[in-house]
């Protein structure tokens, strides 16, 4: 199974399209190298914008160059992006409407063994509590290729996390990509397991398992986090009556917190939100923190089970 | 484009306007407007190709208000233009007007949504990247206020400007030496500020901020140096046009009462043009 970073699939995309559109540009903050921008640097030099380390001014520069008629793509750190600049983010971006596309890179916990100063797990609550914005985390190569094919019609500010590592393939070569329209990839009616990223790969590992022990359960892609699609939130909770959420990130505000506003006051059922705990995280590789935290397809099978029982 | 007397009249209207607009709204940030008024009624009456019919317009010049706080001149010669119906001055700050307390880019002519301090330059910065990528002519002013100075992110866009050579880019420091809490030298000492941004590689002149003559041809004459940006340091008088709010710092955003907007009308109409004196 192929194994690439989703930045990198972004990188590819945004060079080609960026060949027929001229006013698509590339902006880092010294992390081109990252970001897998390198290429796109060198491929296209006259789209491409360096501003240094400096990532309010990276965010304002983007701002100014989308109200003069470009189309900027930040790719800079997620950790630094949603926290060092996040009111250049609400003014400049989402509060003027200027059509910047954020991407935030190195996600979560791809800098795991780096500590809490680059660990990035509190973007999506940070960027979903603003209005007029779009969140949205690919969960792979295929699925981020698709995404920018869509980012690249629409004006609207948005942004996008994406991880530093190679991430298993959930998608073959086609599939569809609609902004704020969530994806069933495996029915069931047992439960349902909402996840985002790298981690609908996870949910599915964990629902091949569940299956095999006549556990039937649901997997849902929720790749846009902002605008949530409600719907399919609220007929999971009718037709599997469970529901379990996966994200890296705190668990408190993100794809977790989202979804349970929506059962709350929809159609309440039991649910388990499997996130990162509000505490500085561990150190360490991001799969050794993942897997201290229960973000393993073992621990979803085990939550699963623990949630089943106690709910009947 | 205003010669100089007719400008002094056009500032003087504006504060009229400003004043009174304040004085319905029972808000506005007064000090900081009258502060700013004659540099805005320089760029807007006779620097700035702006096309009130076509606010849009891609060639035209931009402007940004990076001290939002100060946006009533703003707004008034906005209405003054054509840019919006005078009577919309009325709304000022009121129920679901669009004429909020800092610029909002849903009214035709404001390029950009400002009020958090420290953004406009970087901003700036973006709009004349695009107009040397674009290969066209105009040019980005952006007013600064002299407290906000002290946001980091200034000098963030101060290095990115003078890097890119962004020489189409006009920075005016609003030098009024006041902010809202006392003199900025006090509060977070600046000077020597030009020394700052000539340090940056930014190209430096300092004018009388009031002095329409010496703004007019100073703004008009940019860029000085081909290759680099300009910073235009305006040295103003807070409260500017009243005898009893200059200088004053409780005026940052003081409401004049009803016998202090007489007063100041009284000071300021003999000054205001044949079209105010009726």
């Amino acid at each position: 199974m192929a194994k690439i970073a989703n930045k990198a699939a972004i990188c590819d995309k945004l060079i080609e399209l960026a060949g027929i559109d001229r006013d698509i540009l590339v902006l880092t903050s010294d992390s081109r190298g990252s970001a897998s921008m390198s290429k796109f640097a060198s491929e296209i030099p006259e789209q491409f914008v360096e501003v240094g380390i400096a990532e309010q001014n990276l965010v304002g520069i983007a701002a100014g160059l989308a109200a003069s008629g470009k189309k900027p793509y930040i790719a800079s750190y997620a950790a630094f992006l949603s926290m060092r600049s996040i009111e250049q983010i609400k003014v400049d971006v989402a509060y003027s409407n200027t059509n910047v596309k954020i991407i935030g890179i190195s996600g979560g916990l791809s800098y795991g063994p780096l500590g809490m100063s680059h660990h990035a797990l509190q973007d999506i609550a940070v960027m979903r509590a603003i209005p007029n914005i779009k969140v949205i985390m690919p969960a792979d190569r295929h699925e981020s290729k698709k995404m920018i094919e869509t980012l690249v019609q629409i004006d609207d500010p948005v942004y996008i996390r994406v991880g530093r590592n190679p991430v298993e393939d959930v998608y073959d070569g086609n599939c569809n990509f609609q902004i704020g329209k969530a994806v069933t990839i495996m029915d069931g009616s047992d439960i349902t397991i909402i996840a985002c990223g790298r981690f609908v790969r996870t949910a599915i590992d964990s629902a091949v398992e569940l299956k095999k022990q006549g556990i039937s359960c649901r997997v849902i892609n929720m790749h846009t986090i902002k605008p949530l699609d409600t719907q399919v939130i609220i007929k999971a909770a009718v037709e599997t009556e469970h529901i379990i959420t996966l994200e890296e990130h705190s668990v408190n505000g993100g794809l977790g917190s989202a979804v349970a506003e929506v059962v709350v006051q929809n159609q309440p059922v039991p649910m388990k939100i499997i996130a990162i705990p509000d505490e500085p995280a561990i150190s360490g590789k991001p799969e050794e923190v993942y897997e201290y935290y229960g973000l393993s397809a073992s621990a979803v099978v085990k939550e699963t089970k623990k949630l089943l029982k106690t709910s009947g | 484009m205003l010669d100089k007397q007719l400008l002094a009249e056009k500032a003087a209207q504006i504060r009229i306007d400003l004043l009174e607009m304040i004085y319905n709204a029972g808000m506005g940030h007064t000090g900081s407007s009258l502060s700013n008024t004659d540099i805005l009624t320089t760029l807007y009456y006779s620097v700035m190709n702006v096309n009130p019919n076509e606010p849009n317009w891609e060639d035209r010049d931009r402007f940004v208000l990076s001290k939002g706080h100060a946006v009533e001149s703003y707004y008034c010669i906005l209405a003054d233009l054509g840019f919006i119906d005078k009577d919309e001055l009325t709304t000022f700050c009121q129920y679901q007007s669009r004429l909020i307390g800092h610029p909002n880019n849903k009214v035709p002519g404001v390029e950009m949504n400002t009020g958090a301090l420290g953004h406009g330059l970087s901003v700036a910065v973006g709009m004349a990247k695009a107009a040397k990528m674009d290969k066209r002519d105009y040019r980005v002013f952006v007013l600064m206020g002299d407290g906000e100075q002290a946001e980091g992110s200034i000098w963030e866009a101060s290095m990115s400007a003078a890097h890119f050579g962004l020489d189409n880019l006009i920075g005016i420091i609003d030098r009024n030496r006041l902010q809202i809490t006392g003199s900025t030298e006090e509060v977070m000492a600046l000077e020597p500020l030009a020394e700052k941004w000539k340090s940056f590689g930014w190209q430096v002149v300092e004018v009388d901020g009031h002095d329409f003559q010496q703004l007019r041809e100073t703004l008009s004459s940019i860029p000085v140096e081909k290759g680099r940006p300009t910073l235009v340091v305006a040295n103003t008088v807070k409260g500017k046009g009243v005898s009893f709010s200059e200088n004053n710092p409780t005026w940052h955003h003081h409401v004049p009462s009803e016998d202090e907007l007489n007063r100041a009308i009284q000071e300021l109409k003999p000054f205001a043009g044949a079209d105010n004196n009726g």
